[in-house]
């Protein structure tokens, strides 16, 4: 049987980040997603910024530009007067998680009806790999210089222990983008997240571990190593709440 | 149909009926009637109302909310109107309307729940960053509360610019008799550009982000920002004159000052000394077409508003063109008061009191 190559016509065509980057695949599957339920014509996407900004020339939907920490308070808003269409915010770890750590956890908090997707390379990628809330303890970063140390910067933020305190989010999930099986999961729980959201259920989340070899110098392969070893040791990967908010 | 209103609440209620249908804002006093109004009155009127984790997450949930076409307001006071400056310059970047209503109390830092006016300069010359200007209605009584709110929202949608209300304390607190606006409904999907999902317009989808990026040329952008705010200073200043024509002395003030000066206007004329008053109703764009009337005939202008310093004084002396001297009234933390008024006025007039 010939294989034919299908591609969501939400992807406006090759993007632009670095090669090697997590994004792209994350993108992709999004589109991909989105094709499957449905939901391409309804969709908005609440676009951070960081190297998420080239989430603008990479998928061929509804996008606002939000200001730094600010795209889940921006999707909020359009999902209160939008309530019919697919929302969802597309943030890296340090918009999400440094910056934006409020709007975040009180997105889930306050049960805003949207998806967040977390995009967690470990690093400030788009400011040129400064140390994020996700950056592992002894990872070497531009102000981390002798690695990120507990006595200096605590451990790692984990935000999915965070949103898992409250009783009222929808979906959890943690997936990556290191090896195809993870990629297939990572979207399977994408599709959730989103339909979680449809179903009025309630708030959302995703977090997607992803390499940024630029930033964490290193080739695309080993990166994608580093993240099945020491980075998913720190940040399991799977699903955390599934069937939760208003349909438990 | 007359009836007695709070400043606050006639504000929030024109609001709605103008055919907002969505709030996120934080509780700060003397504002706080605003927020409390909307939490019971927004979901009966069909809307969504959020009381959010702060100001910065308001303004950007009212970024989103607005962006996507539904009219949209936050409101706050002093240290809450700060938080929302960075949300106000992307508004305007991305060139979303959406009204902000600030309920000036008295002073920088934490200050006081008292009334003041010293936000003037954070309102009027681009609170943010990058040096961007927006229109800003100054309401002077508890029917101007409501009027000026609703016409803040067509002058944000004619634009596709954030305006502001720059209400205070006083005329929020106090209570008026007030018409309100009959009630609007808008179709959410009424502007092409706002998000709504891709269509025939935007096959590719909306990229509704800093319109620096993609929608203009690199030569184009700043020509085009200029474009805009010049078409607002040309079409958008009102202003109202009490006994300017023949005035010797012209009173320039807003808000609650404002009203002071025109007891003060009475209160010289039956002594016959010839008072009037320019009271800006926009203080951007600031009211330069009354000046230009006035300019080298009155003798002499002084501003009357509650700051420090002046505030306002520096537009009206860039107004008067050094065609007629300008002179301060600053206040501070007190209103006005008439006598005071007409004293430094008598001042100006036997050359005691020095020009700005
Ligand atoms: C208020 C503000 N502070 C700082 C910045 C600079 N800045 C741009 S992107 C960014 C960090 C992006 O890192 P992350 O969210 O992890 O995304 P990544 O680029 O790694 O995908 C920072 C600090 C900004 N744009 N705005
Ligand atoms: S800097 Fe890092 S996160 Fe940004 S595009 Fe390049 S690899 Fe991706």
């Amino acid at each position: 049987m010939a294989m034919t190559k299908k591609i969501p016509d939400t992807i406006k065509g090759a993007n632009t980040f670095c090669p090697g980057c997590g994004h792209g695949v994350v993108v992709r599957l999004i589109a991909e997603a989105l094709e499957e339920l449905g939901h391409a014509d309804d969709a908005i996407c609440a676009v951070a910024v960081g190297c998420s900004c080239l989430v603008n020339v990479a998928l061929g939907i509804d996008k606002i530009g939000c200001p730094h920490g600010r795209a889940s308070a921006c999707a909020a808003g359009i999902k209160r007067v939008r309530p019919g269409n697919l929302v969802f915010s597309y943030q890296g770890d340090g918009d999400s998680l440094s910056i934006g750590l409020a709007e975040t956890v009180y997105s889930a908090q306050r049960n805003e009806k949207f998806t967040q997707i977390i995009v967690n390379n470990g690093v400030f990628g788009m400011t040129g790999g400064q140390a994020s809330p996700c950056t592992l303890i002894g990872q070497k970063t531009t102000t981390t210089v002798d690695g990120r140390s507990v006595n200096m910067s605590g451990v790692p933020l984990d935000i999915m222990k965070m949103f898992g305190q409250i009783e009222s989010v929808a979906y959890l999930a943690r997936g990556s983008v290191h090896d195809a099986q993870n990629i297939l999961n990572t979207k399977r729980y994408i599709k959730k997240a989103f339909e979680a959201q449809m179903a009025g259920a309630g708030f959302s989340c995703v977090e997607i571990l992803s390499p940024c070899p630029t930033n964490w110098h290193m080739e695309p392969v080993d990166s994608m190593e580093r993240i099945a070893g020491v980075v998913s040791a720190y940040y399991p990967i799977g699903e955390i709440v599934t069937g939760g908010g208003l349909n438990a | 149909m007359k009836q007695l209103m709070k400043g606050n609440h006639a504000l929030a209620e024109a609001a709605i009926r103008a055919g907002c249908r969505f709030f996120a804002g934080y509780p700060i006093t003397p504002q706080s009637e605003i927020l409390e109004y909307f939490s019971w009155r927004m979901p009966e009127a069909g809307g969504s109302f959020a009381q959010t984790s702060s100001e910065i997450e308001g303004i950007n949930q009212v970024l989103g909310a607005a962006a996507a076409g539904q009219r949209a307001i936050t409101s706050s006071s002093g240290p809450g109107f700060t938080l929302k400056q960075e949300g106000i310059s992307y508004m305007q970047s991305l060139e979303v309307p959406a009204v902000i209503v600030d309920v000036m109390r008295y002073g920088i830092g934490l200050g006081d729940i008292f009334y003041g006016q010293g936000d003037y300069f954070q309102a009027t010359k681009g609170g943010g960053h990058g040096g961007y200007l927006l229109p800003v209605y100054a309401p002077s009584s508890v029917q101007e509360n409501a009027d000026l709110v609703a016409l803040a929202f067509d002058t944000a949608e004619k634009y596709r610019s954030p305006v502001i209300v720059l209400s205070d304390a006083a005329i929020g607190q106090m209570c008026g008799s007030v018409e309100l606006p009959e009630m609007k409904e808008f179709d959410i999907d009424r502007f092409e550009w706002a998000l709504k999902g891709r269509d025939r317009h935007y096959p590719q989808g909306r990229t509704l982000t800093d319109r620096m990026y993609y929608d203009f040329g690199y030569d184009e952008y700043d020509k085009h920002e200029r474009d805009r705010y010049d078409a607002m200073k040309e079409n958008e200043q009102l202003w109202e004159e009490v006994q300017a024509e023949d005035a010797e002395v012209i009173l320039v003030s807003y808000g609650i000052s404002s009203r002071i000066c025109k007891e003060a206007v009475k209160a010289a004329r039956a002594e016959g000394l010839r008072l009037g008053l320019i009271r800006a109703i926009t203080v951007w764009p600031f009211p330069t077409k009354a000046f230009q009337k006035y300019n080298g005939k009155a003798s002499a202008y002084m501003t009357v508003e509650m700051s420090q310093m002046g505030q306002m004084a520096e537009d009206a002396f860039i107004a008067a063109h050094c065609q007629t001297p300008v002179y301060s009234m600053p206040t501070g933390r007190d209103v006005a008061d008439s006598e005071d008024i007409i004293a430094n006025v008598k001042d100006i007039l036997a050359g005691r009191k020095e020009a700005f």
